[in-house]
C-alpha cells in the first residue's frame, strides 16, 4: 500500500511534466499511427485482395488491431529508453527522488506505471479513430487496448531495466534498428507470419509483438481459443515480471551505490 | 524513565558514525571515520577534491549504503530504516537535480508530494519557500533559464519542504559569485537559528569559518583533524602568518630560525609566528629582500596545509 502511494507520487511528477509538454509528443504518439492506418489500411489496403489467409476480412480491419499493438510496442520502446536515461543522467529526477522517502524500487514502479498509462491512453485514442474510419471490425477491438498495453510493457519493462545499466545512449540506436524495426515489420501485423521462411518462426515467437498481435486480432475477430489466449498472456506477463524484477535490481544498483 | 519519553525519536547526536567506510569496487573512498553531529550545531566537512566528502554525505543521507562500520542517523540505522530517516532529512546535493522543464513552483510542490504531504499543504509550503528563497517573482517560470545562484537557492528551498531536522548541504555555494554566496550564508544562518542542524561540505575556508561550529578536515578518505575553527587554528597554526613572495625560480633563503614553522610553496614562503610585523623586521635586518610581503591572521587554509602538506584550492 505504502509502495503504491509512493509510486503514485512519482507518477504525478511525470504527469505534471506531461501536462506542460504533451503537445510536443502528440504528433509521434497520436498522429503517426493514424497516418499509418490511413496510408496502409485505406490507401495501400484498397489494392489488397482479401484472402482466406487473412480471414477474408477487409485489409483495413485486418490491420487495425495489429497496428494498435505495433504502435504500443514502439511507444514503449521510446518511453523506456531516452526518458529513463535522462532521469538518471541529465534531468536526474530519479536521483532527486531517492533523497526523499521514495525508494529506488518505487521509482521503477512509478516509471512502469507511467509507461503503462501512456500506452493505454494512446491505444484508446487509436481505437476511437479506427472506429471512425471504419477500421474496427467489432466491439472486440476494445480488448486490444489492454492487450496492446500488455505487449508494450512486455518489451518496455525489460528495456527500462536495461536502460538503467547504460552510461551513454549509443545502444538505443541499435535497438531501434535491429530489434524494433524487424519486430514492427515481420511479426504478423502487415502480413501473416506463415509467409515467412520456417527457420525464422522461432525468432518471431519470441517477440512480444507477435503474441500481442495474435491476442489483439484474435479478440477483435473472436477467432482465438481460450488456451492459446492464456498462453500468450502468460508469456507477456512473465516478460513484464522479469523486466520489473531486473529493473528493481538495476535501479537500486544505479541509485543507491 | 516515564513511558511517554520512550521511543519518541529524540536523540542528542543526530549522526553517529564509527569506523565508517565506503568502497567502490576495490577503491576505498572513505577509510574508517568517526563522526558525531550534535543537535542544533552546524558541522562541516572540509577537504580537497576526492577527499570522500560527498561519499560520506550520501551515506548519511541514507541514499548510499555503507561498506563497513556503524552509522546511526536520528538514532536509526540507515540500512534498515532508510525511508523513515529520509522523511526527516533535507538534502542539497553537490549537483543540482531540479526538474528543469517544470516551473519553480512546481518543483517545490512535487517535492512535497514525495514526502507524502497533501496537495494543499504543498501549495502552502511552496509559497513560504518561494519567499524564503526570494524567488516569488519567478514562481511560474521554468527552471532551466534561471541563474546558477537562483537554482542553488531553489535547491535549498526544495530541501526544506518537509521541515527537516537535519539539513545536509554538499558544497552549497560552489560556483556562485560572492553576492550569491553571502545571500545563501544568510539563509543558512537563519535556518540554524530556527534550530535546524546543518551538515555542510566545502572547499572554502571562509565558508567553514563563517558557518561551522565544528568541523573535520578530511583528506584521502580519512579525518585529519577535528574541532571548532578557532581550536583548529590555535592547534595547527600560529596567530599570524607572514607571507614572503619571491621571483619565480629564485633561490629562497632559509628563515626557519625566525618562525615557529616555515612552509615552502612554489612562489612563496609562509612563516608561522605570533607577531608577523616583528618577524618581518627581523627578516629585513638579515638583508632578505622579498618581492612582496604580507602579514595576515592565520586561517583554516593554514591548518589544512599543516595537516596535509598541500594547499586546498589550487
Ligand atoms: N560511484 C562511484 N564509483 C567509483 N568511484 C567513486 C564513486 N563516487 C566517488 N568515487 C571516488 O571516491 C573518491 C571520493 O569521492 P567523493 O565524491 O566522495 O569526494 P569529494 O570529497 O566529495 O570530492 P569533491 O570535492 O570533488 O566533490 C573519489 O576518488 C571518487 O572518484
Ligand atoms: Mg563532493
Amino acid at each position: 500500500m505504502e509502495t503504491l502511494r509512493a509510486s503514485w507520487f512519482g507518477f504525478e511528477k511525470t504527469w505534471t511534466w506531461y501536462r506542460r509538454n504533451w503537445r510536443a509528443t502528440a504528433v509521434s504518439s497520436f498522429l503517426t499511427p493514424v497516418l499509418f492506418l490511413l496510408a496502409l489500411g485505406l490507401g495501400f489496403g484498397s489494392q489488397v485482395q482479401s484472402t482466406a489467409l487473412i480471414g477474408g476480412v477487409p485489409y483495413l480491419q485486418y490491420l487495425a488491431p495489429a497496428l494498435i499493438v505495433v504502435t504500443a510496442v514502439q511507444g514503449a520502446t521510446f518511453e523506456s529508453t531516452y526518458p529513463v536515461m535522462s532521469q538518471f543522467m541529465w534531468q536526474k529526477s530519479f536521483v532527486a527522488m531517492v533523497a526523499t522517502p521514495i525508494t529506488p524500487a518505487q521509482v521503477l514502479y512509478s516509471q512502469v506505471m507511467w509507461i503503462g498509462s501512456q500506452l493505454l491512453l494512446r491505444a484508446g485514442v487509436f481505437v476511437g479513430i479506427a472506429a471512425l474510419l471504419g477500421a474496427a471490425a467489432g466491439p472486440g477491438i476494445l480488448l486490444a487496448i489492454p492487450l496492446a498495453t500488455l505487449a508494450g510493457l512486455a518489451f518496455g519493462a525489460p528495456l527500462v531495466a536495461y536502460s538503467a545499466t547504460l552510461d551513454k545512449p549509443d545502444a538505443f540506436t541499435n535497438i531501434f534498428r535491429f530489434v524494433l524495426m524487424p519486430m514492427t515489420l515481420f511479426t504478423g501485423a502487415f502480413f501473416p507470419v506463415s509467409q515467412l521462411p520456417d527457420w525464422l518462426l522461432p525468432l518471431v515467437w519470441l517477440t512480444p509483438a507477435w503474441h500481442g498481435i495474435e491476442l489483439a486480432r484474435g479478440a477483435t475477430f473472436g477467432t482465438l481459443g481460450v488456451l492459446p489466449a492464456l498462453g500468450h498472456i502468460a508469456y507477456l506477463g512473465v516478460l513484464v515480471a522479469v523486466g520489473i524484477a531486473l529493473g528493481v535490481k538495476f535501479f537500486h544498483r544505479r541509485l543507491a551505490m | 524513565m516515564s513511558e511517554g519519553f520512550v521511543n519518541v525519536g529524540w536523540v542528542d547526536n543526530l549522526v553517529e558514525a564509527k569506523a565508517l567506510t565506503k568502497h567502490f569496487g576495490s577503491f576505498e573512498a572513505v577509510r574508517g571515520i568517526d563522526v558525531e553531529v550534535r543537535r542544533g550545531e552546524a558541522f562541516g566537512f572540509l577537504g580537497p577534491n576526492g577527499a570522500g566528502k560527498s561519499s560520506t554525505m550520501r551515506m548519511i543521507s541514507c541514499v548510499s549504503g555503507r561498506t563497513g562500520g556503524d552509522l546511526e542517523v536520528l538514532g536509526m540505522d540507515p540500512a534498515t530504516q532508510g525511508p523513515k530517516i529520509r522523511a526527516r532529512l533535507g538534502v542539497v546535493p553537490q549537483l543540482d537535480n531540479l526538474d528543469t522543464e517544470l516551473t519553480v513552483r512546481q518543483n517545490l510542490q512535487i517535492y512535497g508530494r514525495y514526502f507524502g504531504m497533501s496537495r494543499a499543504r504543498c501549495r502552502e509550503k511552496a509559497e513560504e519557500l518561494l519567499e524564503f528563497a526570494q524567488l516569488s517573482d519567478r514562481a511560474d517560470h521554468e527552471v532551466e533559464p534561471l541563474s546558477g545562484g537562483m537554482k542553488r537557492r531553489l535547491t535549498i528551498a526544495r530541501s526544506l519542504v518537509n521541515d527537516p531536522e537535519l539539513l545536509l548541504l554538499d558544497e552549497p555555494t560552489t560556483g556562485l559569485d560572492p553576492q550569491a554566496r553571502h545571500l545563501l550564508w544568510d539563509r543558512l544562518f537563519r535556518l540554524k537559528q530556527d534550530g535546524v542542524t546543518l551538515i555542510i561540505t566545502t572547499h572554502y575556508m571562509d565558508e567553514a569559518e563563517q558557518l561551522c561550529d565544528r568541523l573535520v578536515v578530511m583528506d584521502g578518505g580519512r579525518i585529519a583533524a577535528e574541532g571548532s575553527p578557532s581550536e583548529l587554528i590555535n592547534r595547527y597554526a600560529t596567530k599570524e602568518v607572514l607571507e614572503l613572495r619571491f621571483q619565480p625560480g629564485a633561490e629562497k633563503p632559509d628563515l626557519a630560525r625566525f618562525a615557529d614553522r616555515v612552509e615552502v610553496l612554489p612562489d612563496r614562503l609562509l612563516l608561522y609566528t605570533p607577531d608577523g610585523e616583528q618577524t618581518l623586521a627581523k627578516v629585513h635586518e638579515q638583508g632578505v629582500q622579498p618581492v612582496q610581503s604580507l602579514v595576515r591572521r592565520s586561517s583554516l587554509e593554514d591548518v589544512f596545509l599543516r595537516l596535509t602538506g598541500r594547499t586546498l584550492v589550487d
